[in-house]
């Protein structure tokens, strides 16, 4: 059935669909309506769930947590603030190993206030031991949190499925609202292997000196490492059933691009624009949209990128003091390797400015303009 | 036929604690776990955040308790707890008591907001303070239960505490949450009474225990009940239940208080007290005291 959604329904249909059993959530704009469409799907029974209306985001995780270790698939959401007050127990939901699915919808970090996006919220989760999905379309959204019940379960690591501010929480799309009974066909029940129960006593997480905590963590990766196989494998069950494939990456004509964009969230659907406006005028350019950040996918990365003669990483994002993120961590996965182009990084559309096909063309004269990356940031849009 | 004479227990002789725990000489905190537990059963689940008892329990492997352990985060034993309740419920287990077990650091200051909202909730849980009156796994430092006149690592000598302890059963009174009780490891069957009770009540219950640290208090280890007691009999920590938020019953009533200084005099943390500060001390709770009478 397809219905006219918004990003933040998208999420929360989702959540319906994979029959999330716990909703802890606490209420922040601009991702108040996915909870809000939770709770009356809680109401009417359309979802068979508790949802625990907590008082602050704290919270929210910390109930989510206590709900999954008791057995239960749980879901929640937030934005930005909330998130950073989340960030004590996104560590351990990952050291947990409690496979909760989070929405986040990416909003910049006050001061001054601002409800519109960027992605430095979710960035500064970067460390946490989440599997970070950057989606940009609704149908997207909706197909992630499902996908992304089924990996982390499978890996006992819990996932953020991020969204735009606006530009995709409100902005309302076409959407596939799956069948119930081909989601429960491809997604079982979530039947961990060990969890809180008197039937089984045990105490989970207590103190853990140092001859054990390392190896929880050296497992973690390993598990972490697991999920770039799993997301595809999984991605391709998923088009089996529903048709539509979800990846790791997203390339928009990316084969024989000699100028190619590093993208992510709804800035990676904006350059496809820029991309045909290019190839009208005569320039070869394409584009990689990163859906899976973490973990990062080297080699899905590296076999796209050295294919181009030239690379233009765009962040919506900065880690002060250094570079663009995306930027940061594409160099890094092609630092010392043979035969890779030259990257150069740009930051754009900090507090949710908009980031314009003109913007995307602007990024490829300057970027054509240079033979090697500079120290400097390439900044777009901003006022000097 | 002669009647064959026994003793009567009572309390329950199943332990669902171990003695192989990590707990200092003469800590209350273990006798209220093991009371609590004693009326609680098997079919209890336990969140303990940062508090002595997160060291209490063992290290990984290890654990001194029968009953699962969530050891989470500070600030959240409350939410956790209201987490592990939804969450048992909807893999079908109705029956298990969801206990949040956390210091008074843990529940009068940090945790105060996820209790504060468990409780406006009426979340099935049983919410347990055991209270040492100072943030003692760290090392002492005060907390918003500390009394007035203590010496912690914090509050020293020439600063003592001087801000009365917080009021965290009126506190949880105005949420008008189904049961409140305070309770001493010196009466260990009204404290055992009070958690079954607790037990069969649907909704937010909290039980404030007191629990005597020799560490942190200066005080002998072999004088932890005798304190507990001194504590109830002095009217420093009278013992009574909050049903609704509002109907208070006194448990363990008192025709002649003792003076406060019976209990002051057997811990070092009080022992830098002029008489006009142990004075104030009495007034405070001589006028606390009459003001509980009232309400009930």
């Amino acid at each position: 059935m397809k219905k006219v959604i918004m990003g933040n329904h998208a999420l929360s249909y989702g959540a319906m669909l994979s029959r999330a059993q716990v909703i802890a959530a606490y209420p922040i704009t601009p991702q108040t309506q996915v909870v809000e469409l939770l709770s009356e799907m809680c109401a009417s029974k359309k979802l068979d769930a508790k949802f625990i209306k907590v008082e602050s985001e704290h919270s929210a995780m910390a109930a989510s947590l206590g709900a999954s270790l008791a057995g239960a698939r749980t879901f929640t959401a937030t934005s930005s603030q909330g998130l950073a007050l989340m960030h004590e127990l996104l560590h351990w939901a990952s050291g947990g190993r409690l496979p909760v699915v989070m929405g986040n919808i990416n909003r910049a970090m006050a001061p001054g206030w601002s409800i519109w996006t960027d992605q430095n919220d979710s960035l500064s989760q970067r460390d946490t031991g989440w599997i970070q999905f950057y989606c940009s379309s609704n149908q997207e959204v909706l197909d992630t949190v499902i996908q992304a019940f089924k990996v982390s379960e499978k890996l006992l690591i819990p996932s953020m499925v991020i969204l735009d501010a606006f530009a995709l929480s409100h902005t309302y799309e076409i959407v596939e609202i799956p069948e119930q009974k081909d989601v429960d066909a491809y997604l079982p029940p979530f039947n961990p292997p060990y969890r809180l129960t008197p039937s089984d006593p045990h105490a989970f997480f207590g103190l853990t000196g140092p001859e054990h905590y390392f190896e929880l963590r050296y497992k973690l990766q390993k598990d972490m490492e697991k999920a770039p196989a799993l997301i595809e494998e999984t991605g391709r069950e998923f088009e089996r059933i529903f048709g539509r494939s979800l990846g790791l990456v997203d390339e928009y004509l990316s084969d024989d691009a000699e100028f190619l964009f590093i993208t992510s969230g709804t800035a990676g659907y904006t350059a496809r624009v820029a991309v045909d406006d290019l190839r009208r005028e005569g320039i070869k350019a394409g584009n990689l949209r990163m859906k899976v950040f973490r973990p990062f996918p080297f080699d899905k990365v590296r076999r796209i990128v050295q294919k181009a003669k030239k690379v233009a990483v765009v962040d919506r994002n900065l880690s002060y003091g250094h570079h663009g993120i995306f930027y940061q961590e594409v160099k890094s996965a092609l630092y010392g390797r043979d035969g890779m182009p030259p990257v150069f990084g740009y930051v754009a559309g900090l507090g949710g400015r908009d980031i314009t096909p003109g913007d995307f063309k602007e990024i490829c004269r300057l970027a054509s303009s240079k033979n090697t990356p500079d120290e400097e940031i390439g900044w777009i849009g901003v006022k000097r | 036929m002669k009647k064959e004479r026994t003793m009567k227990l009572s309390l329950p002789e199943e332990e669902l604690m171990s003695p192989g725990h990590l707990a200092c000489q003469g800590c209350g905190a273990t006798m209220a776990m093991r009371y609590v537990l004693k009326a609680l059963g098997r079919k209890t689940v336990v969140c303990i955040p940062a508090c002595c008892w997160a060291v209490i329990d063992g290290p990984f492997p290890h654990s001194s308790l029968s009953v699962p352990i969530f050891h989470c985060a500070f600030e959240a034993a409350a939410s956790t707890a209201a987490g592990v309740k939804a969450g048992l419920e909807m893999v079908g287990d109705t029956e298990t008591t969801v206990l949040a077990w956390a210091g008074d650091g843990g529940t009068f200051d940090i945790g105060l907001q996820a209790l504060s909202g468990a409780a406006e909730r009426n979340d099935d849980i049983m919410y347990v303070c055991y209270d040492n009156e100072a943030y003692m796994n760290t090392g002492i430092q005060r907390s918003s239960a500390t009394p007035y006149g203590a010496w912690t690592t914090t509050t020293p000598v020439k600063h003592f505490k001087n801000r009365p302890k917080k009021d965290i059963s009126g506190i949880m009174a105005a949420h008008r949450i189904p049961y409140i009780a305070t309770a001493s490891v010196a009466y260990p069957e009204d404290l055992f009474k009070k958690a079954q009770k607790a037990k069969e009540i649907r909704g937010t219950k909290f039980l404030h225990i007191f629990a005597p640290c020799p560490s942190g208090w200066k005080s002998r280890p072999e004088d932890t009940v005798k304190l507990a007691r001194l504590a109830v009999q002095t009217a420093v920590f009278p013992l009574f239940e909050i049903e609704d938020g509002e109907k208070y019953t006194i448990n363990i009533k008192l025709k002649d208080k003792k003076p406060i200084n019976d209990y002051l005099r057997f811990q070092g943390r009080f022992r830098h007290l002029k008489e006009e500060d142990v004075a104030r001390i009495q007034a405070e709770v001589d006028r606390k005291w009459e003001k509980l009478n009232k309400n009930c």
